[in-house]
């Protein structure tokens, strides 16, 4: 979890080559604010200058929630050339890529333009991050690939966004954030899902963002840990609303990947659906089979932050009623609580199914060979 | 299904108040004046829409009036027919919903009263909650020393989804006289509606809303553990009223993980969250949210570490079971005891 500094990391590293993996969530940063402005209009520029992003919490910059330490990133993550963790390529590769024998990188930047107010400025910071991330990063290193990251809130301009970027190889999926306006199953997001499954792409549902909603149903709680701890109810919340305005029935082709919300809640949260539904189907009768049924085709779940039970054992239970086939392995780098890969399944796991957690699910999710 | 005993504590039952005019009788002159002159309607919440599936049983669904407004339907559907020993009224009257504090002071009150005399004098197996005004932390405690008089009131009512998370230091006063009185503070499902019922926003159905409760639940563990409201009161219990079960474990799994990566923040968390889970928040059975095949929930109560967590109830008149099903299949007699007797009796001192 939290990270140890350690002074001499290389020497640390064992020398025989590791198995390779996918990750499929991390986190690349920019180097200095002004670093998408060639990406964006004059106008925007000045924008971002006078106005600021104006988004749906209150804070100019930074969250109102202040991170247990700076940027939530690991203090060992500061490439040696300056600028804040995540955002040099040449340090990700030796720190994250290299070692670990990355394979499949997913990019999920954020702090992008979603999640604030002015919907056109979303739009045009979210095409600038898209750009950069073909410039800084899935262009200059091939094991690294893109997410569509797309004006939330408008879901129309969203979905010209994801029609533009299809076909680019770039590109693996299109990237939402958990908390929004509305719960993620409204109809003003139905172009976004509409677009994605025309596209092929699988849609990832990051944890965190704003919409102006408390961060608990009974209004806004004190500490970071519960905005942390949170973030699995916002993501149970979302899928729920998902499955019940019928987004899986309506786009049956449609995949989303729950992205670093935890797992653990996944079997008690399609159970509870499927109770409820047996008796209260009549109010929805556009969701025409039990809900636990298109969670367990349509949905796949990031691993990073494992659940961490007393007895490891009971994680398998849990693995075992979601499926060894939907599980993507993170490490969520930067970010303070990265999960080791070489720590996160005991010895027992079958050889197919540590090769699925690992790699073959995520290749096979995104359609790479 | 396992088999139901004797003798049992059924901890969440519901009785309905008829109208808001029947009230009326413990109603000041003031209120009750407010009440006829101003017109004010029946105070029934969204959660628990009157000919929901979910609000009544079938069979226990009476022809006219509210699922729940009869205590001879109530002996013949659960006191009799499931032996109980007591059974604890959870009145989900909606009286949370307004936002005056003096008209939710008045109708606490009344609804209090009404308990005690129209259900409590009638029946000695039944107790009662004493349902609490917290949209004012000063009246709410004045409620409860009140009513704490009458030891057929065995618990606090909030519910889970009000004005603010309950782990709040305004509202420590409420805490701070539920432990001095011995009265357990139960948290039920359902919401004032003061604040979205989900954490992104308003769904748009009302399945959406009851599945919600859970997540509703996992927040405001949250909150009152890491507030320290049990190192500040250690001898609080707090119960968890139709909060749904499977969810508990994974839950749990992740808070101790976030609080020993982040418990600089909150020093004051003096024990481990699952410790104090297992010493002072207990959870009502129904609804069960877990499917029937035995061996999945032989390991969830597994998962659980703990057989003192669960607390009987029925629900009634909510539609959870059908027949005399509470009891899940796969329980072994010992936890069964355990859930139907034992561990209630071991979380409301007053119940002796």
């Amino acid at each position: 979890m939290n990270i140890q500094f350690r002074e001499n990391q290389e020497a640390a590293s064992p020398l025989t080559v590791k198995t390779a993996i996918a990750d499929c969530d991390i986190h690349p940063a920019r180097t200095t604010h002004t670093e998408l402005y060639p990406y964006l209009a004059k106008r925007w520029q000045h924008h971002l200058e006078v106005y600021g992003v104006h988004a749906y919490q209150g804070m100019m910059e930074g969250p109102p929630y202040p991170k247990a330490q700076p940027n939530a990133s690991r203090r060992d993550a500061y490439p040696p050339e300056g600028g804040p963790q995540g955002s040099s390529l040449a340090f990700m590769q030796k720190q994250l890529l290299d070692p670990n024998n990355v394979q499949l990188g997913v990019l999920n930047p954020l702090n992008t333009g979603q999640g604030i107010r002015n919907h056109e400025l979303s739009a045009a910071l979210c095409s600038a991050i898209n750009d950069w991330q073909i410039d800084k990063w899935t262009s200059k290193d091939k094991r690294l690939k893109a997410s569509i990251v797309v004006g939330n809130e408008d879901g129309l301009s969203a979905a010209a966004e994801i029609r533009e970027r299809a076909g680019d190889k770039n590109f693996v999926q299109v990237l939402l954030l958990s908390r929004n306006v509305e719960p993620l199953g409204q109809r003003r997001y139905w172009p976004i899902y509409q677009a994605a499954e025309e596209a092929g792409l699988p849609v990832g549902v990051h944890a965190f963002g704003f919409g102006g909603n408390p961060i608990t149903p009974s209004g806004w709680p004190s500490y970071y840990i519960e905005e942390m701890v949170g973030h699995s109810q916002c993501q149970q919340s979302a899928l729920a609303s998902l499955v019940l305005e019928g987004v899986f029935e309506r786009f049956p082709k449609l995949k989303m990947v729950m992205i670093e919300a935890g797992f653990g809640w996944a079997p008690s949260l399609a159970w509870r659906l499927d109770k409820a539904w047996q008796r209260l189907r009549s109010e929805v009768p556009h969701v025409k089979r039990p809900p636990s049924e298109y969670i367990r085709e349509q949905v796949w779940w990031t691993t990073q932050p494992m659940e961490d039970p007393e007895r490891r054992e009971d994680l398998f239970d849990v693995i075992k009623w979601i499926g060894w086939d939907k599980l993507l392995f993170a490490t969520d780098y930067p970010h303070w609580d990265y999960d080791e890969p070489s720590r996160v399944l005991p010895a027992g796991v079958s050889e197919a199914d540590r090769e699925a957690f690992y790699l073959g699910n995520a290749k096979k999710l995104y359609g790479l060979n | 299904m396992a088999s139901l005993i004797a003798g049992g504590i059924d901890c969440d039952v519901h009785p309905a108040v008829p109208h808001l005019t029947s009230l009326l009788p413990y109603l000041n002159d003031y209120w009750r004046d407010q009440v006829t002159t101003r017109g004010m309607v029946d105070l029934i919440s969204q959660s628990y829409p009157q000919n929901s599936p979910i609000t009544a049983r079938p069979d226990w669904r009476p022809e006219t009036g509210k699922p729940g407004e009869s205590l001879e339907a109530m002996q013949r559907h659960v006191l009799d027919a499931f032996r109980l020993e007591c059974a604890i009224c959870n009145p989900l009257y909606g009286v949370q919903m307004v936002f005056s504090e003096d008209m939710q002071a008045a109708f606490c009150r009344a609804l209090n009263d009404w308990l005690a005399k129209e259900w409590l004098d009638r029946d000695p197996r039944l107790r009662g909650s004493i349902v609490i005004p917290t949209q004012s932390v000063e009246k709410a405690v004045a409620e409860i020393e009140r009513c704490a008089h009458d030891k057929r009131f065995v618990q606090v009512l909030m519910l889970v989804m009000g004005d603010t998370p309950l782990g709040k230091r305004a509202l420590w006063p409420i805490y701070e006289a539920a432990e001095r009185l011995e009265l357990p503070v139960g948290i039920h499902a359902g919401s004032a509606y003061h604040n979205p019922p989900t954490a992104v926003g308003w769904g748009s159905y009302h399945i959406e809303d009851y599945v919600g409760q859970a997540q509703a639940f996992q927040t405001q563990l949250t909150s009152l553990i890491v507030e320290g409201v049990f190192a500040k009161y250690p001898r609080l219990k707090m119960v968890m009223l139709e909060s749904g079960v499977s969810w508990i474990a994974p839950y749990l799994w992740r808070l101790h993980k976030f609080w020993r990566g982040v418990r600089m923040e909150t020093p004051w968390v003096d024990r481990a969250p699952l410790e104090i889970v297992r010493s002072n928040i207990r959870f009502s059975l129904q609804p069960f949210d877990a499917p029937p095949e035995p061996q999945t929930l032989i390991r969830l109560f597994d998962h659980m570490q703990s057989d003192e967590l669960v607390l009987f109830s029925t629900d009634y008149p909510h539609w959870q079971f059908d027949g005399q099903d509470a009891l899940p299949e796969g329980l072994s007699p010992d936890l069964v005891r355990k859930i139907m007797i034992d561990n209630p009796h071991a979380t409301y001192p007053r119940l002796k």
